[in-house]
């Protein structure tokens, strides 16, 4: 059991790392640029926006740990 | 523009995971003795073969859409994590890593377990280090190289990158015998953080059913954003960390 254990949380360090919220939002991201692709051409925008608000959003949470 | 990129970042990206199992297999090595550390490294590299071979052909066979869809979710978690410990280690919010004192630390643990044989491995504490070390940086070179050959159909030009990336890695270690203090890790970490980034930026988009303007041609453009957004995030943070240190 331990090692299954260490295995799986080898794989959900790998993919999550520290902030899970980062992943959380880069799926809605990629959601919300697939559900605006239905309606438009023009959807590629939505992807680098988030990416900025997400490492922005990543990096104050951790900032914030560190300062408390 | 495609395959210089490629190749770059599989590079980069996998000569950093190379310069991390090379600090442990030397700290092993070197005190505890070669033979056992060496057949750590040697099991380690046949695991990852197998991982591979059976990946690299499964990946090929999937459609295009789907799989730049996943691959680049993936690559931008794993690049946005990179990202932020970058930007954290180079605004001061984070202790730069050190290789010289992960070597040293690796030395004294090496120093003080005790040795035991099972059947063919004289030191199964070296054999299981070396092996661990391999196997879990290995694996992120695997991952790094499978997902961006099989985005640009080429898994074997990535693979050429990364094994290139791994050889000179320890040609290098092998010259010096000791920890690859003096290499940039943390400059390499920041760039292949805004590649992965970057790269799943533009390949997750595609996969969503987005078209860039411009198609292919925007992909420098892509890596320029995300330079920008990052280096960005460290000026603001290195005010920030000076105004929170005073």
């Amino acid at each position: 059991m331990g090692k299954v254990k260490a295995f799986g949380l080898f794989w959900y360090d790998f993919v999550f790392g520290d902030d899970p919220l980062v992943a959380v939002l880069v799926v809605a991201a990629l959601a919300g640029t697939a559900a605006l692709s239905t309606h438009t051409t023009a959807s590629w925008w939505l992807l680098p926006l988030v990416v900025a608000l997400a490492l922005a959003a990543t990096l104050a949470r951790a900032v914030g740990k560190k300062e408390e | 523009m495609g395959t210089a990129f490629l190749l770059l970042s599989v590079f980069l990206a996998c000569a950093v995971e190379a310069v991390e199992a090379l600090t442990i297999v030397l700290a092993v090595g070197l005190t505890r003795g070669w033979r056992s550390a060496l057949q750590g490294v040697a099991a380690g590299l046949l695991l990852l073969a197998a991982v591979v071979a059976g990946l690299g052909p499964a990946l090929t066979v999937l459609p295009l859409k789907a799989l730049r869809l996943v691959v680049g979710g993936l690559l931008l978690t794993f690049g946005l994590q990179w990202l932020r410990k970058a930007v954290l280690r180079a605004s001061g919010y984070k202790d730069l890593r050190d290789e010289a004192a992960a070597y040293q630390r690796g030395v004294a643990a090496a120093k003080t377990a005790a040795a035991s044989k099972r059947s063919v491995v004289e030191d199964w504490y070296a054999f299981t280090l070396s092996f661990k070390g391999v196997v879990l940086e290995g694996l992120e070179v695997a991952f790094i190289a499978l997902t961006f050959g099989a985005n640009q159909h080429d898994i074997p030009l990535a693979a050429v990158a990364a094994v290139a990336a791994v050889l000179t890695v320890c040609a290098a270690g092998v010259a010096i015998k000791a920890p690859l203090a003096r290499v940039p890790e943390n400059t390499m970490k920041f760039a292949v953080g805004v590649m992965l980034t970057g790269f799943g930026t533009f390949w997750g988009a595609e996969g969503a059913g987005a078209e860039w303007p411009g198609g292919d041609a925007s992909l420098p453009l892509v890596l320029a954003y995300v330079l920008l957004v990052a280096l960005g995030a460290v000026w603001v943070l290195k005010r920030r960390h000076a105004a929170w240190a005073r």
